[in-house]
């Protein structure tokens, strides 16, 4: 029987015992002398949560492949399990060994939502590895971060040895190959991070020095010796067809809350929705080919016996041979038992096709984002959907059946007025309007509206990067404002409206947009007993608010603060190949309401070609602006050209295709680029 | 075709639910690439259905399952192959075809269940440890006036009720020995199933209160040998293990 890091009473005495025990279907197990080095891998929130992450599946099949490499998996405790841990003094351990965390030689965080930076210093803690980088010693692991929220790592600098700024397949081999040597030769903890700073892609915070100026922005952000380099390079996968991708993923016991094999099929996003994040970090879109999807769907079927597969990317519907995909899935799942999930898709013919083939009709429901209420609105968050295609959409479903919608929607976005949220609730009216335009005997029932808003956090490396954040008052105000106005709706009793937790979402504006100096709170709420922030039924508001006063960290600083575009961001050192002077246009294109055309469409020239890769050497097929006209502007299509053309003019070299696209309405920028 | 399986659930398997065991074994089918039978519908799932579920800590040598096949190849090599995808401390030792009638259906046919009680004092305090080797001493000749009593009176908390019941009448049979350490061994045949589920450690814990035994906190381990059916009249119950009812599949 395998040893285990807890004793029978324990486990006994605590929720789902199987969190941390491992021995799952397709774990590593490797014998430790064998391998020179041990990286424990940490997903910091519950075991459920973590196991549905595809990134560390990756990761960890791609670590392990390699025979000197032994990668184990480790998950925050849940709270029942921590406080026995606490009590018993009882070191932190990985899964597939057992052995505590502190032996290992790498313990990697990934990064993936603000709300778990406490979660953080917790497996740090019940680890018994120091807080602080600058306190850790040569018998401590080194500590890394990725993934989404590394982009802007310095509110967790400090906790952190080192960070990997991009997608984690790159240069892992690179710094495993440096740290051999540096084990080999004897090196210091401080050598290795001065050598593993000039590998690409790697930031150690430790080795940059941050001034400020008086009223707090940063004056200077520069490395301390000449020979680290002062802008650190996104790594991207540019052979993403063949990319590493676990055909064999580890299957938990659990019922993780991604219960399913999943297949990416790819990764980026043509559409510049300007208030997200991901669209711009993963630029630019690459896809992966059908016939390798088709193959790893039925290898990965076979390894882990799942009984329902999904897709993942930002956006299926434009994964180009989707058809061909979908309609490969519904032909061999049925016969194997396997149910097949469909994403989020644009809700036209082709996916109410499918969607009727896969669910029953009358309980499924469709998903609109449209994410604000108003054209307007959606203009100046460059969401490529109108009225008329929600509309549209949901007329054609009604007509096949379906008589249930979700729309999410956001609030607090940069330049909202009263009618742009408002238009949530008469938009939702319309909605519902549509469905009793048909006829009472052809119509299934009643028609139920569910519309959700979240409240908008402006993240780094996006053109909102600079747009100050709502307050809670303003949030719950806007929120309430909403709900009056869908009472007031003909149809109010087929609408439901809810709306998230406005403490929460400026708190993340705080993290996400936050520097050096932060870190601070961050830990001071942690010994407050802050943990699990992003679990309502953990989170507590005044921790963090005592935090903050005690700290001296003022968090409208962060958020509701006008930000110049002048000013040097926390976050400004690295490079996502989407260049700031694009992000700069796109935040006063959008404030003037105009839209830009998606990837696809047309190039606008926003940096990440250089790459060298994905759709940036597609074919553009050109675009025609009109459908997102507000009242009676005719302009728009000229204008957002000129604004383009204008950028260009400046003499940013990668605008060239964007320009030549706006003079020819179908243009290859490969021409205009190299 | 439906057949019965049988498996074994031992080690550190044990701190897997019920019904994690099931989606394991659901899993295990799909690798193993076994011509199961669906049901219909938007979400197909598989026909099988458990005699009994085992709760969380508790060890198994005899837990079954009924299962639907649209076809299957002998029952060894049905084993083989699903034995090959399985995890350490979990295997199918048995399989064996069965009548597909509603009162072949081995969830109604559970009985009993025979159980080995032992005691792990690896993890117990010193003191705790010493209490219960001193209170063990002689501990296997009282079980006969234990088992004489003509009620065993104790409180039991289920899902519905709360209160004392008299536990006599599901005790069917009850023994203990000593180990090399001297520490002491049950075993016992308790009535399972729908009409009167009782849990083997209540009756160890009864005992140890009738013969003054010192139970340190958390020492049980509960192991289940097997489950039995009864294949006899109400009135004169004829147990056998429900892994020998049914044929084997050639």
């Amino acid at each position: 029987m395998a040893k285990l890091a807890l004793t029978n009473e324990i486990l006994m005495q605590i929720e789902k015992p199987e969190r941390y025990i491992g021995n799952e279907v397709n774990s590593v197990v490797k014998n430790k002398e064998d391998v020179d080095i041990r990286f424990a891998f940490c997903f910091p929130d519950v075991y459920e949560i973590g196991m549905s992450h595809l990134g560390i599946q990756i990761l960890y099949d791609m670590f392990n492949k390699r025979e000197d490499v032994w990668c184990e998996r480790v998950y925050s405790p849940w709270l029942d399990l921590d406080k026995v841990l606490r009590e018993k003094n009882i070191p932190l351990w990985c899964l597939e060994s057992q052995d505590p965390v502190r032996e290992f030689d790498f313990l990697g965080f990934t990064l993936q939502y603000e709300m778990a930076y406490t979660n953080i210093l917790q497996v740090l803690d019940l680890a018994g590895v120091p807080l602080h980088a600058q306190d850790r010693t040569e018998e401590d692991p080194l500590v890394v971060g990725g993934g989404p929220c590394a982009y802007n790592p310095e509110p967790i600098a400090e906790f952190f040895d080192f960070f990997y700024i991009g997608e984690g397949e790159v240069v892992y081999d690179q710094v495993f190959d440096l740290y051999k040597e540096h084990k080999k030769a004897g090196g210091t903890r401080a050598e290795f991070l001065r050598q593993v700073s000039h590998v690409p892609g790697i930031y150690v915070p430790s080795l940059y020095e941050v001034t400020y100026n008086e009223d707090g922005t940063i004056a200077s952000f520069l490395p301390k010796y000449e020979d680290v380099p002062a802008v650190v390079e996104k790594q991207l996968v540019l052979d993403f067809e063949n990319a590493p991708y676990p055909d064999k993923p580890v299957v938990p016991y659990a019922k993780a809350t991604q219960d399913r094999v999943v297949l990416e099929i790819q990764r980026g996003c043509i559409r510049g929705c300007r208030f997200c994040q991901a669209g711009m970090l993963y630029r630019p879109l690459r896809e992966k080919g059908v016939e390798k999807m088709k193959q790893q769907a039925q290898k990965m079927l076979k390894a882990t016996g799942y009984e329902e597969i999904s897709l993942s990317s930002l956006s299926s519907s434009d994964y180009n041979q989707l058809p061909e995909l979908l309609n490969y899935l519904m032909d061999i799942c049925p016969q194997k038992g396997v149910n097949v999930s469909l994403p989020s898709l644009r809700i036209d013919k082709f996916s109410l096709d499918v969607m009727s083939k896969v669910q029953d009709v009358k309980k499924s429901s469709l998903t609109f984002a449209p994410e604000a209420g108003s054209q307007r609105m959606r203009n100046v968050i460059n969401k490529g959907l109108t009225e008329e295609d929600i509309l549209t959409g949901a007329g054609t479903a009604f007509e096949g059946g379906w008589n249930k919608v979700k729309l999410y929607f956001m609030l607090g976005l940069p330049g909202e007025m009263e009618e742009d949220y408002k238009g949530i609730a008469w938009l939702c009216e319309k909605v519902a309007k549509r469905y009793y335009e048909i006829p009472k005997d052809q119509r299934n029932g009643k028609v139920s509206i569910t519309a959700s808003a979240s409240f908008f956090v402006p993240k780094p490396f996006t053109p909102f990067q600079w747009a100050p954040q709502n307050t809670v008052e303003q949030f719950i105000d806007k929120a309430i404002t909403v709900k009056r106005e869908v009472r007031d709706q003909l149809n109010q009793k087929s609408i439901r409206f809810t709306y998230h937790e406005a403490d929460v979402s400026v708190l993340e504006g705080v993290l996400a947009r936050g520097d050096r100096r932060v870190a601070a709170a961050i830990e001071a709420a942690y010994k407050k007993g802050a943990i699990f922030d992003a679990w309502s039924e953990s989170f507590k508001n005044e921790n963090w608010q005592e935090a903050f006063a005690e700290t001296g960290v003022d968090p409208s600083f962060y958020t509701s603060r006008v930000r110049s575009t002048e000013e040097i961001l926390p976050w400004d050192f690295i490079s996502i190949g989407v260049t700031k002077e694009f992000l700069k246009r796109e935040w006063e294109t959008a404030q003037k309401g105009m839209v830009t055309p998606n990837c696809r469409q047309r190039c606008s020239g926003c940096g990440a070609k250089k790459y060298g890769g994905g759709v940036c050497f597609e074919e553009k097929t050109g675009v025609d602006l009109s459908r997102y006209q507000v009242d009676q502007k005719d302009s728009l299509t000229e204008e957002s050209c000129a604004d383009v053309a204008d950028a260009c003019a400046a003499g940013k070299s990668s605008c060239a295709g964007a320009a030549d696209a706006c003079g020819a309405e179908k243009s290859n920028c490969e021409g205009g680029n190299q | 075709m439906r057949v019965r399986i049988r498996f074994t659930k031992t080690g550190n398997m044990k701190y897997i639910g019920h019904l994690d065991v099931m989606r394991y074994f659901q899993k295990v089918l799909r690798r193993a690439e076994i011509d199961v039978s669906f049901s219909g519908g938007f979400s197909p799932h598989m026909i099988m259905s458990f005699a009994a579920p085992l709760g969380v800590g508790t060890t198994s040598g005899g837990e079954y399952f009924d299962l639907d096949l649209q076809n299957a190849p002998s029952g060894q090599e049905l084993m083989d192959r699903m034995n090959a995808q399985m995890n350490e401390g979990m295997s199918v030792v048995s399989i064996r075809k069965i009548k597909e009638d509603k009162a072949s259906k081995g969830m109604s046919l559970v009985a009993a269940a025979d159980y080995t009680i032992s005691l792990d004092l690896s993890e117990t305090a010193e003191e705790a440890a010493q209490n219960c080797i001193r209170t063990a001493m002689g501990l296997p000749e009282k079980t006969e006036g234990f088992m004489a009593q003509q009620e065993i009176n104790v409180w039991r908390k289920t899902k519905r009720s709360e209160g004392e019941v008299n536990i006599r009448p599901w005790i069917y049979s009850f023994s203990c020995e000593m180990d090399e350490n001297q520490v002491p061994v049950f075993h016992m045949r308790v009535s399972q199933g729908s009409v009167s589920n009782l849990k083997p450690d209540l009756v160890v814990k009864a005992f140890a209160e009738y013969a003054g035994f010192e139970i340190p906190q958390g020492a049980l381990r509960i192991h289940r040998e097997d489950i039995l059916a009864n294949v006899g009249p109400e009135s004169k119950p004829k147990l056998i293990s429900m892994g020998r009812l049914g044929e084997e599949i050639e």
